[in-house]
């Protein structure tokens, strides 16, 4: 089983490695999904999991992902919410798999996913 | 909410918007007696009475966008629902204790679910915060706690670092795997 002890190492790893990742700048992009009643019980959980893991396994260093309360429009979540380039855009009614398809074309590429987007549908 | 994990979360959220610098979270499972208790404690500001008397009431809140609120009600109810029982306490300035107790084989019992993916959530998608998190079955207790995560790491790693991240996760997995062995 996994011990502190292995963190230590791990944590001896990390340090040896130049770190890149504060390079970020200006243009980062923030995510924040809904997690508050409203959010969970509509499944926000495995959407902000699927984030997570996309940008993690796309390896992208420039991007801020966080949860935030309630954003106010219960109905329409799990609700995510991207800020880039100066605009903000709201994703609603999400799942893991539009997440993923938000990260790769959106956050990567720069074309929202306009049929997700509040408004659209 | 189908699984015991998300109300897990939804109450440990309150507490982080009481701004709880700590937040205690058990999952006590006791399988000759059947019973299973959570427990989940925080120093935030706590209520005062006459919040306290109401909080179990879907229609209060704190919020001033609407007058409902589901969290506690909704924990409440899985409770009670399932031949357990539901206990809150609270004091202004102080902080907050919720426990609900389960029988484990009532057929309303809610599964306990991803118990560990909660865990993982709130520990590492909260900076400023630390959480202790338990899990025991009578026999053996997991703990994850974050500051001595953090006096591991030192200062300059942070938590959500993926390498972090993914440490962790097995961490807890392999924890929760051992002491209840799929049995909540």
């Amino acid at each position: 089983m996994k011990s502190l002890e292995e963190l230590r190492a791990l944590r001896e790893k990390m340090k040896s490695q130049t770190d890149n990742r504060s390079v970020a700048g200006s243009d980062e992009t923030v995510i924040k999904v809904g997690m508050a009643t409203c959010g969970i019980a509509a499944g926000a959980r495995p959407v902000l999991e699927a984030l997570l893991d996309e940008a993690d396994k796309r390896q992208l260093h420039n991007i801020s992902i966080s949860q935030t309360g309630c954003i106010g429009m219960c109905r329409l979540e799990p609700i995510v919410e991207v800020f880039k380039d100066g605009q903000k855009y709201t994703y609603i009614h999400m799942t893991a798999d539009k997440a993923r398809q938000v990260i790769a074309d959106h956050v990567v590429n720069g074309n929202p996913c306009k049929e997700y987007l509040i408004g659209e549908n | 909410m189908r699984e015991l994990a998300l109300n897990i979360l939804d109450i440990a959220e309150n507490s982080l918007s009481a701004g709880a610098k700590l937040v205690e979270i058990g999952v006590f499972a006791d399988f000759a007696a059947d019973r299973m208790v959570i427990r989940i404690c925080d120093d935030g500001c706590g209520m005062d009475e006459e919040m306290l008397a109401k909080v179990s009431d879907p229609f209060t809140t704190t919020r001033t966008t609407r007058k409902v609120g589901m969290g506690v009600p909704l924990f409440k109810f899985s409770a009670e629902s399932a031949g357990g029982s539901f206990d809150i306490r609270s004091e202004k300035g102080k902080g907050t204790q919720v426990t609900a107790e389960y029988v484990i084989s009532h057929v309303d019992r809610m599964p306990l679910g991803d118990f560990g993916g909660v865990a993982l959530q709130l520990v590492t998608m909260n900076p400023g915060v630390d959480f202790c998190i338990r899990a025991a079955n009578g026999e053996r207790e997991g703990v994850l706690d974050t500051r001595e995560v953090r006096a591991v790491l030192g200062e300059d790693i942070s938590l959500s670092a993926p390498e972090v991240r993914s440490f962790l996760k097995d961490y807890i997995q392999e924890n929760l795997v051992d002491i209840f062995g799929g049995r909540l």
